[in-house]
């Protein structure tokens, strides 16, 4: 299982941080958005290319109104 | 510092800091506003960007949190057409590991290598965890960031961070949204002599006589958030804000009479009619 912003996901081994971002409805230029799967940073790069592995764990973040 | 008062001290020699006109600097970056806003609490993004606009800040915190699909309206735009530069937090983080990641994916979500770094310790109070946060403020200055910490108003911890490279120190006056004011204005007069850097008074502010008395005591500036955002108007009290800032900035440098015991007569004696 794959959890994508602490929900199970449909995702599995081998889809990419992109097709993580499409199932929150965010394309790839979306501004203000940063990716980490299990607590490291995907840069913007990397997105399309970085292949998710069974128990993954995918933060996708952006901009929040605080402090 | 030739001021004989013992204790807290609204005052500097008058005359020692010239140049009241001079600009906040902050990194190599300077700022015509000495006036921070936080963008949390505010009931609608409309009224965010007006009380902005009101404040006439230029840097304004945001957080980051998981995407909501659902969100409405989009924080990152307002802000864009505001014309603001982003300041991201790690709010909510409570060890220096959460904080360090979450500042490196601020950088990559917003470009900006600029964090306000918090890390918190307690719950109740959201006081700030001093060793984790120095070791965090460590962590990042190496990495190339440019780090605010939020900090206690304890200044050998300020020195601290100043020392590891911090490029600005933000002590608290108070717990964040108490609006308590400043509970230790010693402290804070302390601080602002045992750095070189900006120090900018966050949390505790809870309306303009606050940040006007923390400008007074030497701050560089003021980050105000519940006190504008929660506010019944908040675009009256970010005006009133950016009024106590100036006015608080301008008696600073302008140098205050020194407090006395007994009266001094303000009209001469001489002339003085004898009836």
């Amino acid at each position: 299982m794959i959890t994508l912003n602490g929900h199970r996901s449909d995702l599995g081994a081998g889809d990419t941080v992109a097709e993580a971002l499409e199932r929150l409805g965010l394309e790839l230029q979306a501004r203000g958005v940063a990716v980490a799967v299990d607590g490291e940073v995907v840069p913007r790069a990397a997105w399309q290319s970085f292949a998710l592995a069974e128990g993954s764990r995918v933060e996708v973040l952006t901009a929040m109104q605080g402090g | 510092m030739t001021d004989s008062q013992v204790g807290p001290t609204l005052a500097s020699t008058p005359g020692a800091e010239a140049g009241a006109e001079e600009l906040l600097t902050i990194a190599g970056r300077t700022l015509r506003s000495r006036l921070l806003l936080g963008t949390g609490g505010f009931p609608s993004l409309e009224l965010m960007a007006e009380a902005i606009a009101a404040s006439g800040s230029e840097l304004v915190t945001v957080a980051l949190r998981r995407v909501d699909p659902q969100a409405r309206g989009s924080l990152i735009d307002v802000l864009a057409s505001a014309g603001v530069e982003l300041l991201p937090n790690t709010a909510g983080c409570y060890t220096a590991r959460d904080a360090v990641i979450t500042a490196k994916l601020a950088r990559e979500a917003f470009a900006t290598d600029w964090i306000k770094l918090e890390v918190i310790g307690d719950e109740d109070t959201l006081l700030p965890d001093a060793p984790e946060l120095l070791r965090a403020a460590e962590e990042l200055v190496d990495d190339g960031f440019v780090v605010l910490p939020y900090t206690t108003d304890d200044p050998v911890l300020a020195r601290r961070l100043a020392d590891v490279g911090c490029a600005a120190v933000m002590p608290l006056g108070s717990p964040i949204g108490s609006g308590m004011g400043i509970r230790n204005p010693y402290n804070l007069s302390l601080i602002r002599e045992a750095v070189a850097v900006p120090v900018v008074l966050d949390a505790g502010v809870g309306t303009a006589s606050d940040a006007a008395l923390a400008m007074e005591l030497g701050c560089d500036a003021v980050m105000a958030a519940s006190a504008i955002a929660r506010a019944q108007d908040p675009v009256r009290m970010a005006r009133a804000m950016r009024a106590a800032v100036e006015a608080g900035h301008l008696a600073r440098t302008a140098g205050r009479i020194p407090r006395r015991h007994y009266a001094t007569a303000s009209t001469p004696e001489q002339g003085l009619a004898e009836f």
